[in-house]
């Protein structure tokens, strides 16, 4: 009777500290995930709280709700002495860039992709392979060369000469993307088609590219993301105020060494950064797939 | 005639766009970059060759000492940062996180830094490293009695790495976390039923399992790390002095602030042959001929 009930109370004991110990691996990654990741998330909350809050206190704690951050909504923002440009003027921009963008790199993107996955034409290994080593390329190397190529077009300072450029570089693996979706279509699809008397470019209207409609809609997403995001090309190749989008309008505000107002550049950050996080929090499944699966795949 | 007119239609009908656009953003940069290495070219615009002086500049300039050592820093401790720790949150949130759902909310924070707009990323690091009390780093310091310190001024080597290594580590992360989930389960299991150490499952199974995504990611970020200077710019702008100042941004501050298009072409010039023979040694490495089957129509 005893030998059991010393038993029935050692054994629970054993079992949890093995188990314990077993967990211990977890318990430290979890730690270690955990202590990595917080500062990103605070970082974050962070913009939030300051564009809402008069004052920070300490630099992270805020202090009395306000909406003057977001004044820059309705009345334009000094900056070094002169205003900046409204900033809707910034956002109209910025929207009409990337809209741009994403129509010219869907349909070129598309239609490459295409000839790549199924057409048989002279040079096409050739031509697969300069794509994807124009992938690897620093394209970002040849911005001498491009600003010549823009004045001489007279482009400079255009949103479309940089909309050409911003296509140009992303086009490569673009195209490589949507080959992939095109390869995953059957064949048979296509053969029924025209066994049925449809012309290729019939089949591949009708039949062929509905069928790859949500890849079309990942890449589109991301090109438009990518083209809201852009800060580099923008900032090299456009000068004047009318042409200013929210990445340089943002950039200005930050470099003048006279107003550091964090309130006010949290709250233009927050505005800029709005289509990124909607369609983060919305897409963000299929956004993780397209980075992997059909960015590189190796 | 006819029949070869209309096998080369569609082929040139669909692909045309998309060689027009790299030709003319790719292919002529690369020339113009050539040639232009070779003249004097200023913001005059003329075309004066002027033989190899660019490069007896560039041997001789009284700053590529402290810029070249500064670059093999900045990609080299970089590089580390971003294999090791996307190497380490690739294990942290798929094997020791067997739930998916946390191990992807973990992998999507990650991704934060990566998808902001790189304008709204560099104010939140410039937040956190700001000279004044408020800063992140300086409130912690206040926390221990320490005077706030100018950090982008005393560390900006270390503030540059650590902004582009949050950045690339999701790059690697993704990568691994991909080619981690595709290790057949039972591996695993074999393990545990063995008595194998958390350790040895990691030396063991996964790292051999993610050796070839280990060697691209590191040549893939190494190709970019040399080439890419949009964060530093933005952060520092290669400051103070010539402190924080990599190759790539010593040739785009050359071309687009002293409009010595000449000059800073040369340097250019030399990054892309570093960059094309490493993407040749890529290409050779990862055989990416076994991604291009041929075409099974015609």
């Amino acid at each position: 009777m005893e030998v059991t009930s010393y038993r029935s109370e050692t054994a629970p004991v054993m079992t949890s500290v093995s188990k314990w110990k077993k967990r211990i691996p977890f318990i430290i990654a979890y730690g270690v995930l955990g202590l990595t990741t917080l500062p990103i998330i605070l970082m974050y909350l962070w913009l939030l709280l300051s564009s809402f809050s008069e004052q920070m206190k300490y630099g992270f704690i805020p202090v009395r709700f306000t909406l003057e951050n977001w004044k820059f909504l309705w009345t334009s923002v000094e900056h070094g002495g002169s205003e900046l440009p409204s900033i809707w003027t910034a956002t109209w921009n910025s929207f009409v860039f990337s809209g741009t963008l994403t129509i010219l790199e869907v349909i070129i993107g598309v239609m490459a992709g295409y000839a790549l996955s199924r057409l048989e034409f002279p040079g096409r290994q050739a031509l697969m392979k300069t794509t994807l080593l124009l992938h690897a390329f620093p394209s970002i190397a040849l911005l001498i060369a491009v600003y010549y190529i823009l004045n001489f077009m007279g482009l400079f300072d255009s949103l479309w000469g940089v909309v050409l450029v911003k296509t140009a570089l992303q086009i490569p693996m673009t195209a490589w993307i949507v080959k992939g979706f095109f390869d995953d279509v059957p064949w048979d699809v296509e053969w029924a088609g025209l066994i049925d008397g449809c012309s290729r470019l019939k089949v591949w209207f009708t039949i062929v590219l509905p069928l790859i409609k949500p890849g079309i809609a990942a890449v589109s997403i991301f090109s438009f993301l990518s083209g809201w995001s852009e800060f580099l090309l923008l900032y090299t190749f456009i000068l004047s105020d009318e042409n200013v989008t929210l990445a340089s309008y943002l950039q200005r505000l930050i470099s003048d060494p006279n107003l550091v107002n964090y309130g006010l550049l949290s709250a233009v950050s927050l505005f800029y950064m709005l289509p990124v996080l909607l369609f983060f929090i919305f897409t963000q499944k299929s956004l993780m797939q397209v980075s992997v699966g059909g960015g590189k795949r190796v | 005639m006819g029949s070869v007119l209309k096998r080369w239609k569609l082929p040139a009908v669909m692909l045309g766009p998309f060689i027009i656009l790299i030709s003319l953003f790719y292919f002529l940069p690369v020339v113009l970059i050539a040639i232009l290495a070779f003249t004097s070219m200023d913001s005059a615009m003329r075309w004066d060759f002027n033989g190899l002086a660019n490069f007896q500049k560039l041997v001789t300039d009284p700053n590529i000492g402290v810029v070249v050592k500064n670059t093999i820093i900045y990609v080299g401790f970089t590089l580390l940062f971003n294999v090791f720790f996307g190497l380490a949150l690739g294990i942290l949130t798929t094997y020791f996180i067997q739930k998916e759902s946390v191990g992807l909310f973990f992998r999507t924070i990650w991704m934060l830094p990566r998808i902001s707009p790189p304008v709204v990323y560099t104010l939140l690091l410039l937040w956190f490293f700001d000279p004044s009390e408020y800063g992140v780093l300086n409130s912690l310091r206040a926390l221990f009695n320490m005077p706030p310190d100018k950090w982008l001024t005393t560390h900006p080597m270390t503030a540059v790495i650590l902004a582009n290594g949050l950045i690339g580590a999701s790059f690697g992360m993704i990568i691994f976390s991909s080619a981690i989930k595709s290790i057949p389960k039972d591996l695993f299991y074999a393990a545990s039923v063995d008595g194998a150490s958390q350790w040895s499952v990691i030396k063991d199974i996964i790292i051999p399992a993610v050796r070839w995504p280990l060697m691209f990611v590191t040549l893939w970020q190494f190709l970019s790390l040399l080439t890419s200077y949009e964060y530093i710019l933005l952060l520092t702008n290669g400051g103070p002095l010539f402190e924080s100042e990599v190759l790539a941004l010593y040739s785009y501050h050359k071309a687009f602030q002293n409009f010595e298009f000449g000059y800073g072409s040369a340097i250019s010039l030399v990054l892309v042959l570093i960059a094309l023979i490493f993407s040749a040694l890529m290409w050779k490495w990862f055989g990416m001929k076994k991604m291009m089957g041929s075409s099974r129509i015609e």
